[in-house]
């Protein structure tokens, strides 16, 4: 028996949708009109006012707004309400020269909050359920989404934040953890070392997995599922747009139903900026209908994507995208395996280390060799050198099973890894075809 | 009493070490036992000193990472057993040693004194004092 944690809205005809869609978009857009001198710029130069937004069929004559825009507008430039009425922000990392802040009203914050509790309602979560939130808490938007999620929910909050995996497992084994809230990467691992500690499938009370914030594959979705004894649902969001829950997964593990009562997805040819239509593979567009403070219209995420609007077996009639594999412009192909440096930042990350990288792909007798370069940190620096080589060998298990491929990692002295003004040159391709 | 020792992460490279006692020098601070650990990439040096804060203040304005740690001193008896008679009292206290390394205790007449890092100092440090073995301070080391 299929749950819903918002059941009139998620089940909702098209129709229905689409009302709620018209409604909302033509409120935001007054909205941003009056609050932006940004947004009112663009309008103008497209020769738009408010009122030739009638409805969502009108979207696409909004202009878009770019990633680029987000670093000129920084910090406050996007701010679409009063300092006072904003309660919070969130960021991404900011260490790969790209720096977003994103704001929240306590508006935005409960309509994202309810987008995560649906999330963790798909995957079977209810008030009887203990729900371990192990997304890092803090700017990174993972752990406060699915904190405030699963408190929607009900359940009985585990707020852990990410690290120190020996006391994640006491925790899922003392508080009896029926759910588990984390990047792909750092439940393989979770799941890696339980079996070191003797603990198989059966013995681990876990039964749902809510894994998201960066790329994975089937083949590791199966594998997690198999060593944690769970069902893993895939999750999806961006801090310009709110943060997780913008997207998920439902029981038929078959696409990630996006909350369309509040972000509206497009998919455009990214060299025209045209809307394709449904099916079609494409850049993913975002719009946000009701979120205050950061109402991002139009926002280009750059991921790579697939729309499907055939009904869903779970009953949701909301559009589902496919999961997208990383971004157009910086993937690397190694070994013929697609590599994207936001996967090898974020096992850098999951395992304590600063954003400080560089990825150095050469070809040695014919076969392409993955060095991935990290500056020690006084936080991961211990005295012991038998603690240092298996910290680097976590690393290399960790990009194992986010890459499927080796890469050897190198420590190097704080700061020698060269810092730039705009964009990082995170990857160094020394291989001549 | 156990003194601080500071451990400084290396990348194993020609010239990373003199880097390091380039800064050691230009601050003035005074070297009283040193070590090296090794692996294919990086090392690390372990280094009495007579301030580590200091030490390492200087050292990590100048981008190394470094670490503080307690370690036991203790003179070695200068006759054949001297060294197996210590690690005696530390093997009968049940105590692992992750690693050792010595220096010239005295100038004058060239007595050795051996550093000791042990998992647990404080306790290491009470096991050893019942057994009557002599754990140096920093005052008779510091010359």
């Amino acid at each position: 028996m299929e749950r819903y944690y918002q059941k009139e809205i998620e089940t909702a005809s098209r129709e229905e949708i689409t009302a709620i869609q018209d409604e909302k978009l033509v409120r935001q857009v007054k909205h941003v009109w009056e609050n932006v001198p940004f947004y009112r710029k663009k309008m103008e130069e497209k020769g738009l006012t408010p009122d030739d937004i009638k409805g969502i069929a009108d979207l696409h004559k909004l202009p878009f707004i770019m990633k680029d825009d987000l670093k000129e507008q920084y910090p406050y430039g996007l701010l679409a309400v009063p300092l006072k009425d904003v309660v919070r922000i969130h960021s991404t990392s900011g260490t790969t020269g790209k720096r977003v802040v994103s704001f929240y009203t306590q508006h935005d914050i409960d309509l994202w909050d309810d987008c995560c509790a649906r999330a963790i309602t798909a995957a079977g979560g209810t008030d009887e359920d203990v729900c371990q939130v192990s997304y890092g808490f803090g700017l990174f938007t993972g752990g406060a989404g699915l904190n405030g999620g699963s408190h929607k929910v009900g359940c009985l909050t585990v707020p852990m934040s990410s690290g120190n995996t020996d006391r994640q497992i006491m925790f899922i084994m003392d508080m009896q953890a029926t759910i588990l809230c984390c990047t792909p990467s750092y439940a393989a691992y979770l799941g890696e070392r339980m079996k070191e500690l003797g603990y198989g499938p059966d013995d681990i009370p876990l039964k749902a997995g809510i894994f998201g914030a960066e790329a994975w594959s089937e083949e590791m979705r199966h594998s997690i599922e198999e060593t944690l004894g769970i069902k893993a649902y895939d999750i999806y969001g961006l801090t310009e747009i709110s943060g997780p829950g913008v997207a998920f997964e439902c029981s038929a593990q078959d696409g990630m139903h996006v909350n369309e009562d509040h972000f509206v997805p497009e998919i455009i040819d990214p060299k025209t900026g045209e809307v394709l239509p449904d099916g079609e593979q494409g850049e993913l567009v975002f719009t946000c209908l009701d979120k205050e403070a950061f109402p991002l219209i139009r926002y280009r995420t750059r991921d790579i994507c697939v729309l499907n609007r055939e009904p869903c077996s779970c009953g949701r009639t909301h559009v589902r995208m496919r999961k997208p594999m990383g971004r157009t412009d910086d993937m690397l192909i190694i070994r013929g395996v697609n590599v994207f440096p936001s996967q090898i930042e974020t096992v850098l990350l999951n395992n304590g280390y600063a954003a400080n990288y560089q990825i150095i792909v050469d070809r040695v007798n014919n076969t392409d060799t993955l060095e991935v370069q990290v500056e020690m940190t006084p936080e991961m620096f211990t005295d012991n050198i038998g603690e240092i080589s298996n910290r680097q060998k976590i690393l290399v298990d960790g990009l194992r099973s986010m890459l499927g491929l080796k890469a050897k990692v190198t420590l190097v002295t704080p700061k020698t890894i060269a810092r730039s003004e705009g964009k990082a040159v995170r990857v160094i391709d020394k291989r001549k075809i | 009493m156990s003194i601080k020792q500071i451990s400084v992460f290396l990348v194993n490279k020609p010239g990373t070490l003199k880097n390091m006692t380039s800064v050691l020098a230009a601050n003035s601070i005074d070297m009283r036992a040193i070590s090296l650990a090794e692996t294919d990439e990086f090392g690390i040096a372990r280094i009495v000193v007579d301030d580590v804060i200091r030490a390492r203040e200087v050292l990590e304005d100048s981008d190394f990472v470094a670490s503080i740690n307690s370690v036991i001193p203790v003179e070695i008896p200068d006759t054949p057993g001297g060294l197996d008679k210590i690690l005696g009292d530390f093997a009968a206290a049940n105590i692992n040693i992750q690693y050792m390394y010595s220096f010239v205790l005295s100038k004058a007449d060239g007595t050795a004194g051996m550093i000791f890092r042990v998992n647990d100092t404080a306790s290491a440090e009470a096991k050893l004092a019942a057994r009557g073995l002599k754990i140096l301070t920093w005052d008779e080391i510091k010359d």
